[in-house]
């Protein structure tokens, strides 16, 4: 190809045009952030450039006449079970740049989803389902550390009064949670839309490690505020705005390693509640520098209940890595009142792709293990467990509590309700969907309208799916399927795994 | 009454609105035989125009003003307030295509009809049954039909 590398026709997508329906309006020239459409001013007509196409549909979505399809290249390589096209493409692009590889959401590579694999149970004939439509169910969950028993005294007129001090808790309509996901990595717009659409639903969103805007602490009630390695935005407002503060020590897309927000993206807002310069890399460091043993996430646990005065609880979250369950019963021990669990398939604005794709375990497997051993070790109660990391459908939800998890959290599922289409190109800061970008021109495509609306009402779905499940099962709250791994079932898994899990396999 | 009001803040210049007119106010109701042959053929232009400046941009028509400065300079009748409506209507027989009410007009909202001596001016999508074409269009509801 003139004047190009040799390997720029390799390219991922191929956009079509349907000669019969475009009318060359320039609606796609407009959309696309990348300009892989373009008006062609010699031959009066819109073109394109197949090769600048990152697959992310919006011209599609948005043309009038339906004339675009994008499609996956046709022309593949020859096939090898080795060397399969993604690290031909890799190597080409790392011997044109000298380059990390760098992603976007969540790990696209081919390991177990253990949720496919698990079966729920239903109620037959010995005990009767429900109709949750029809009579009460309870979705109310609360997150925090709960008392090992409970001693009640009466008073002089005999009426019973709880003796025991209960520890803060935040308390959700519904055990869903908008997952942290920065201002700055995604655009205020949606910071806005999540704190609406779960003060709505009463349940909670997670400002992620940006800090929150001033605006936004209204919303405080259906807030987790986040501490994480770069403290940006962090001081004793924020921290007493939000129910629930989270310290983030490891993120499953991405265990191990820190954040960067490129400069670009740092504009007044970002820059005002981060409290960066604007235009500054804002960069998160991998460890916390005050945090090299479980005694020093203590101190910080214990500085942050002293800061907001003991009145939320605080949260820790770690990414599933291969000992995650002793590393979880250290951080409950120092003083948590949730562990989040984020496992390997969770979604990232940016990571290099070898770690993403490579490191971490699935979020099932891991989520289980914590339950197990906080059980066995007897401080269950001592900390709810919020699991993260490629919830997809109300169904995950149900097997995460089912494995353990007080609640989940969802990011990726989040995104997609408003438009993301996983292109995986967050880390550019040229979203087209207006999303993963500060632009000020593309983060506009976010009506916070419509954007609250959606995830409200995926919020609202989910939790009525969840109440027929539940109520197929004959459970009547939420409660009662907690670690409820009875209810679960396992298909094409080994005995390991089966072990792992802590469930049967389905027959038996 | 009810007007359409633009919203600069989450207008994303994709100009589907200005489809929508137009396949709203031709004679095939098809977009794709609109733009191609009633555009050029007929003069059909949209009769609301989405302005860009830098980052921002913004769908102007006309605000069915309550005391419209088009009317009051035009010579021949042609606009006028219809008093139970409240709409500024335009009498496309009455015009005699001398512009005064483009040059009247502070919103820039009235555009030249581009092959007659008219103008093009909205009519809220008079008749249609989901109300303003535009507004049902807008991908991003930065267009809203209501009372304010």
């Amino acid at each position: 190809m003139l004047f190009q590398p040799i390997n720029k026709n390799y390219h991922e997508f191929c956009i079509e045009r349907d000669k019969d329906l475009c009318i060359n309006c320039k609606v796609c020239v407009r959309q696309c952030s990348y300009d892989a459409h373009f008006w062609d001013e010699s031959r009066q007509k819109v073109m394109h450039d197949n090769t600048k196409c990152i697959g992310c549909h919006r011209c599609e979505a948005l043309c009038p006449t339906a004339a675009l399809s994008i499609r996956n290249k046709p022309s593949d390589f020859r096939p090898h079970k080795l060397w399969r096209p993604v690290f031909l493409q890799n190597i080409y692009k790392q011997a044109d740049t000298g380059g990390v590889l760098l992603a976007g959401m969540g790990s696209p590579v081919d390991i177990p989803v253990y949720w496919d694999s698990m079966l729920l149970d239903a109620s037959q004939v010995t005990n009767p389902s429900i109709d949750p439509l029809r009579e009460p169910m309870e979705l109310k969950t609360f997150l925090g550390a709960k008392p090992k028993r409970l001693s009640i005294v009466t008073d002089k007129n005999g009426k019973p009064k709880l003796k025991t001090k209960l520890t803060p808790q935040l308390e959700l309509d519904v055990p869903i949670m908008f997952a942290a996901m920065s201002l700055g990595a995604i655009n205020f717009n949606l910071h806005q839309a999540m704190a609406r659409a779960a003060t709505e639903t009463g349940t909670a969103y997670n400002t992620g490690e940006g800090g929150l805007h001033k605006s936004l602490y209204k919303y405080g009630k259906n807030t987790i505020v986040q501490v994480a390695s770069g403290r940006f935005g962090v001081h004793l407002d924020y921290l007493k705005a939000g129910s629930a503060i989270e310290i983030k020590v490891g993120q499953g897309a991405k265990p191990g390693i820190g954040g960067h927000l490129p400069g670009e993206k740092i504009n007044f807002m970002v820059s005002e509640t981060r409290m960066v310069p604007i235009g500054s890399d804002a960069i998160s460091p991998a460890p916390h520098h005050d945090i090299y043993s479980i005694e020093d996430l203590l101190q910080l646990i214990y500085a942050l209940k002293e800061a907001s005065e003991y009145k939320v609880p605080i949260s820790v979250k770690i990414a599933a890595v291969h000992n995650v369950a002793a590393i979880a019963s250290g951080v409950v021990r120092a003083g948590a009142d949730i562990v989040t669990v984020d496992g390997m398939r969770g979604g990232t604005g940016a990571a290099p792709a070898m770690i993403r794709d490579n490191v971490g375990i699935p979020i099932e497997l891991a989520l289980a293990q914590v339950d197990q051993r906080l059980r066995d070790e007897g401080i269950r109660n001592k900390a709810s467990i919020v699991a993260a990391g490629g919830i997809r459908c109300s169904g995950d939800v149900v097997k995460a509590i089912a494995l353990g998890a007080d609640a989940v959290y969802i990011g990726t599922a989040t995104l997609i309700a408003v438009g993301c289409t996983l292109c995986g190109r967050c880390y550019t800061g040229k979203c087209p969907w207006g999303i993963a970008t500060n632009d000020s021109k593309l983060s506009k495509r976010q009506n916070p309208d419509i954007a609250a609306r959606k995830l409200a009402n995926l919020i609202r779905a989910w939790g009525h799916e969840i109440e027929e499940m539940l109520g197929g099962m004959g459970l009547n709250s939420i409660e009662s399927l907690r670690g409820n791994r009875d209810k679960l079932r396992g298909v094409g898994l080994s005995d390991t795994e089966l072990d792992i899990l802590g469930i049967k396999h389905a027959g038996r | 009454m009810k007007r359409v009001y633009p919203d600069k803040e989450y207008c994303i210049g994709c100009h589907l609105c200005e489809l929508a007119c137009i396949t709203a106010h031709s004679k095939s109701k098809d977009l794709i035989i609109a733009y191609r042959e009633e555009r050029g053929r007929d003069g059909l232009s949209p009769c609301k125009k989405v302005f860009e400046k830098g980052d921002t941009c913004v769908a102007i028509s006309c605000r069915h003003c309550d005391e419209p400065s088009c009317v009051a300079a035009c010579i021949s009748g042609g606009l006028y307030k219809d008093p139970e409506t409240g709409r500024t209507v335009y009498d496309r027989d009455k015009c005699v295509g001398c512009w005064s009410c483009l040059m009247a007009c502070p919103y820039g909202a009235i555009r030249r009809h581009p092959i007659e001596a008219k103008i093009v001016k909205c009519d809220l999508c008079e008749g249609r049954e989901n109300g303003p074409a535009c507004v049902e269009a807008c991908p991003n509801q930065a267009l809203k039909y209501e009372e304010r």
